[in-house]
């Protein structure tokens, strides 16, 4: 028989939500644990809300904090729509901030605060911009206003090309090259088990539609408080990108994570909660 | 400056001796240029491991797809910890600091294996003490 202690249950819950996103009905993946504040979090493109299982099983945010993720449509446990064998996927600023206000609504939170990394930081931006009144405050990890794209996001996408296998390879890099060993293969992992063209129609919002260059400026941090963590090994997400958007944004708070590549909460999370509980212990003092 | 033995002895050396690396390039039989700086390194690839490498330069080499960078760049790369943006080929590529031309497919579609195949010889990697 096994000894006992190498066999726990985590607190982490999953349910799926059933609800109308985007004119169509969808069957949602949401998991949380903890109790107190709501703290939303967004997961990065092509990739799932298992990269914030650290945070999910803290103790001590698990005190203060409702922690919740769930998956976009398309994304991990979440199903596609009906239909989906008939269209590309391709996320949009405005489908994306549908998304996030409709679950929020769904759940009932109020003024939760929002942490989106990678696109999930750009989406902050928005929200910051268009619906500041909604939120207690919002953190965006590896928050720039545009990217460039530096390779041909076809390769993410064809039938003669191992999708999860390329996706990862295309982000393993952007891990920090001293994050541990289980946490890079881990949110590698994540990436490999992607949908078909899925991390690609992500990159539509981050490359094409989401582009906030000339509008971060208007965000007003009196209305809603923003918090910025970047990794200084992102490539994708440059502490440059970020270090605009702290002198664009009037009151906008930001950090540069020593060691860190473009998933602080998944390839190391010990350090970035470092980085992370000071920041929510400001939110959670306002 | 690059150490020529270190990419002509010590990397296959470490990339035939790795199991896994070569199981996962098992479907590969290409022909890579590595141009670090003015010299140029042909790398035979069959079924995950290295043939062989040749040192140029070559009147008319023929590869499937190159890999271009300066003697600098590499060198940063291999650092046992490179800074940020030369730690990753494709951190390089958006910086413009390597090129990457050719037929891509194999590059592409066994894109970890590539990754690894080139850090297996960064300062203290598998091993490796130079």
């Amino acid at each position: 028989m096994k000894n006992s202690t190498d066999i726990s249950f985590e607190p982490v819950v999953g349910r799926y939500l059933n609800l109308p996103l985007l004119g169509k009905p969808q069957r949602l993946y949401i998991e949380e644990a903890g109790s107190g504040i709501p703290l939303l979090c967004l997961h990065t493109a092509g990739a799932d809300s298992r990269q914030y299982r650290a945070l999910m099983n803290d103790p001590e945010l698990l005190e203060q904090f409702r922690i919740i993720a769930f998956d976009l449509p398309w994304h991990g446990k979440s199903s596609p729509p009906a239909g989906w064998q008939n269209e590309p996927y391709k996320l949009t600023s405005k489908d994306y901030v549908s998304v996030i206000l409709a679950v929020a609504d769904a759940l009932q939170l109020d003024k939760p605060l929002v942490m989106g990394c990678s696109i999930g930081g750009r989406i902050v931006l928005h929200l910051a911009l268009e619906h500041p009144e909604r939120f207690r405050g919002l953190i965006g990890l590896q928050s720039g206003a545009h990217v460039d794209p530096y390779y041909d996001l076809e390769w993410l996408h064809r039938p003669d090309v191992h999708g999860g296998e390329v996706c990862a390879g295309i982000v393993s890099g952007l891990v920090g090259p001293q994050s541990p060993v289980e946490h890079r293969w881990e949110t590698l992992w994540h990436y490999m088990q992607g949908g078909p063209g899925v991390f690609k129609g992500d990159l539509y919002f981050y490359t094409v539609d989401g582009d906030m260059r000339d509008r971060v400026a208007q965000i007003d941090t009196s209305k809603c408080p923003l918090w910025l963590l970047t990794g200084e090994y992102d490539y994708s997400c440059t502490p440059q990108d970020t270090e605009f958007l702290g002198k664009s944004i009037q009151g906008a708070d930001w950090q540069i994570m020593k060691g860190m590549g473009h998933f602080p909460m998944s390839e190391d999370p010990q350090r970035f909660l470092q980085y992370l509980k000071p920041v929510l212990a400001k939110a959670r003092s306002m | 400056m690059v150490n020529e033995k270190r990419i002509l002895e010590v990397l296959p050396a470490i990339v035939n001796g790795n199991d896994r690396l070569v199981w996962r390039g098992r479907h590969l039989a290409t022909v890579m240029l590595l141009q670090v700086g003015q010299r140029e390194y042909l790398f035979d690839i069959r079924q995950g491991g290295i043939e062989r490498i040749r040192l140029g330069s070559f009147p008319m080499p023929a590869w499937d797809f190159a890999l271009r960078a300066e003697e600098n760049t590499w060198e940063q790369f291999w650092l046992a910890v490179p800074p940020p943006g030369f730690h990753d080929l494709f951190a390089l590529v958006k910086s413009r600091r390597l090129r990457i031309e050719g037929n891509l497919y194999p590059f592409m579609s066994n894109l970890l294996y590539f990754k690894d195949l080139l850090a297996s010889i960064r300062m203290g990697a598998n091993g490796s003490k130079e």
